[in-house]
This record gives C-alpha cells, sequence and structure tokens, in this order.
C-alpha cells in the first residue's frame, strides 16, 4: 500500500462521496459526474490493489495483517460495481445519495486498511 | 411501478424512495459484518469462539435483514421485523455485556459498545429499519407470496 496515493484516494472519495450525497439529496439523478466519481474511486482501488500486491517485493511490507488488509480491499472493490449498477437500473435521486454512501463506506475502509497496513504492529 | 422525482406520500412499494437508501446501508454493513467475521474466523476462532460465533450469527441477521427489506410480501415482511428486532435486541444485550464485563467480550463484535466501531450505525439503524417498517406495512391481501 502506497501512503501518499492512500491520501489522494481519501481525497477524492470524500469529496466525490459528500457532492453525490448532497446532489441525491438535492433531487438529482445519476449523472455523468457523480457516476464518474464513483468510477474514479472504483480505478483508484484497482490500483491500490495492484500496488498492494506489488510492495511487498519492493520492501514495503504491511505491518498489520494481510488477510484483514486484503478482506476489506475485496468488500471495498466490489461497493463502487454494485453502486454503480444500481445507479444504471434505477435512475432516481437515490441511487446517487447510494453512489454517495458507498464512496464514503470506501474511505472509510480506505482508512481502516492504510491503518492495517502502516499502523497496526504485528 | 411509477417513479417520481418527488417523494410520494403513499409510495407503492417498499422498495421505493429513501427505502432504497435504508437497503443500500443494509447491505454495506451486511457486507462490513460478513468481511469481519471471515477474517475473525479464519485468522483465531479458537480465540474467542463466543465473540466471533456471535459475529458470524450477526452477520447473516444483517443479510437476511437486507433481503427481506427488498423482498416484497407478508412473509418476508415478518423475517424483516424479525431479523431487525434481533439486531436492536443484539447491539442493546451486546452493547451492555460489553460495557458491564468487557471480559466476556475482549475480542470485538459488530455489536461491542453498541456498534461504536462502525460509528453507531447498528444501533441507529435497526430503529430507522423499524421506522420504515411501520410506515409501510405489507397487509397479507396486498402481498404477492
Amino acid at each position: 500500500m502506497i501512503e501518499w496515493f492512500t491520501w489522494l484516494q481519501l481525497a477524492i472519495a470524500v469529496p466525490g462521496g459528500l457532492l453525490c450525497v448532497i446532489l441525491g439529496l438535492v433531487g438529482r439523478k445519476p449523472t455523468d459526474l457523480t457516476m464518474g466519481a464513483t468510477a474514479l474511486v472504483e480505478l483508484m482501488l484497482i490500483v491500490q490493489l495492484a500496488a498492494a500486491i506489488a510492495a511487498p517485493l519492493a520492501g514495503n511490507d504491511a505491518t498489520g495483517s494481510l488477510l484483514e488488509f486484503y478482506t476489506y480491499l475485496i468488500s471495498a472493490i466490489l461497493l463502487p460495481v454494485a453502486a454503480g449498477f444500481w445507479a444504471l437500473v434505477e435512475r432516481s435521486r437515490w441511487s446517487t445519495v447510494i453512489l454517495g454512501v458507498t464512496c464514503l463506506s470506501v474511505a472509510v475502509m480506505l482508512y481502516r486498511m492504510s491503518q492495517i497496513w502502516n499502523v497496526q504492529g504485528s | 411501478m411509477i417513479k417520481s422525482q418527488t417523494d410520494v406520500p403513499v409510495p407503492s412499494s417498499r422498495v421505493s424512495g429513501i427505502g432504497r437508501l435504508l437497503i443500500a446501508i443494509y447491505g454495506v454493513l451486511a457486507l462490513a459484518a460478513t468481511g469481519r467475521s471471515f477474517v475473525q474466523i479464519v485468522r483465531a476462532f479458537d480465540d474467542a469462539p463466543l465473540a466471533y460465533a456471535l459475529s458470524a450469527l450477526a452477520a447473516v441477521v444483517y443479510i437476511v435483514a437486507t433481503v427481506a427489506l427488498i423482498q416484497r410480501s407478508a412473509l418476508w415482511y415478518r423475517i424483516a421485523w424479525i431479523t431487525i428486532s434481533f439486531e436492536l435486541a443484539g447491539v442493546l444485550v451486546v452493547g451492555t455485556l460489553s460495557l458491564v464485563d468487557p471480559a466476556l467480550f475482549q475480542h470485538a463484535t459488530v455489536w461491542s459498545i453498541y456498534g461504536s466501531g462502525y460509528v453507531f450505525i447498528p444501533l441507529v439503524l435497526p430503529l430507522l429499519g423499524m421506522w420504515w417498517l411501520l410506515r409501510h406495512p405489507v397487509a397479507p391481501a396486498q402481498s404477492r407470496a
């Protein structure tokens, strides 16, 4: 896990998630903007997955449990996909809110993942 | 089913409007609980069989509750009530026990300290779920079971 990249992810997932929640609550259906934000969050998660697999080869090992880390990462990767499908099938304001809730959930999971990787001594 | 931008006073389905958000949050919590119990059980089930078995049970109940909220029939409506009541009881009982007798739950579960590890969502969600079910009852006659 690359630390600065994780912070970059959080810097996108949190404002993106809040934006989706707000736009959804004011009644917007899913748009390119909100779908795009969610897609970007998803894309960065996949980059993070590749980074997590590659990092130990470069001597950047997780300090905590890898099992726990990957459970979070895989769950996080599934979320935006599910929310995105939902938004495509059901084009209502609530789908936009759900996109936002998903991005925020991913942010929480990323934060936990960074704790497991960087902070948690085993 | 009629979809509307604004909130309809009498929604045609429990699965409409803000209910979808509730279902989505339930889904996320079900995923979180499942992930955690998976990790706990795979890593060291023997450390705390009670807490970890409880985690797994909680995860299953969240999954069933999520499905029950989506389905629209009298039977699923009852299942939704049962699972959501179980969650509320679980978070209250385990939450209280984890404060009164921490030794009993040294290892975290979703419900420890009233779900503080999950921003108290496990405590708030059953109440929202019950409120939702109360407002959107399914009478046996109109169900498609």
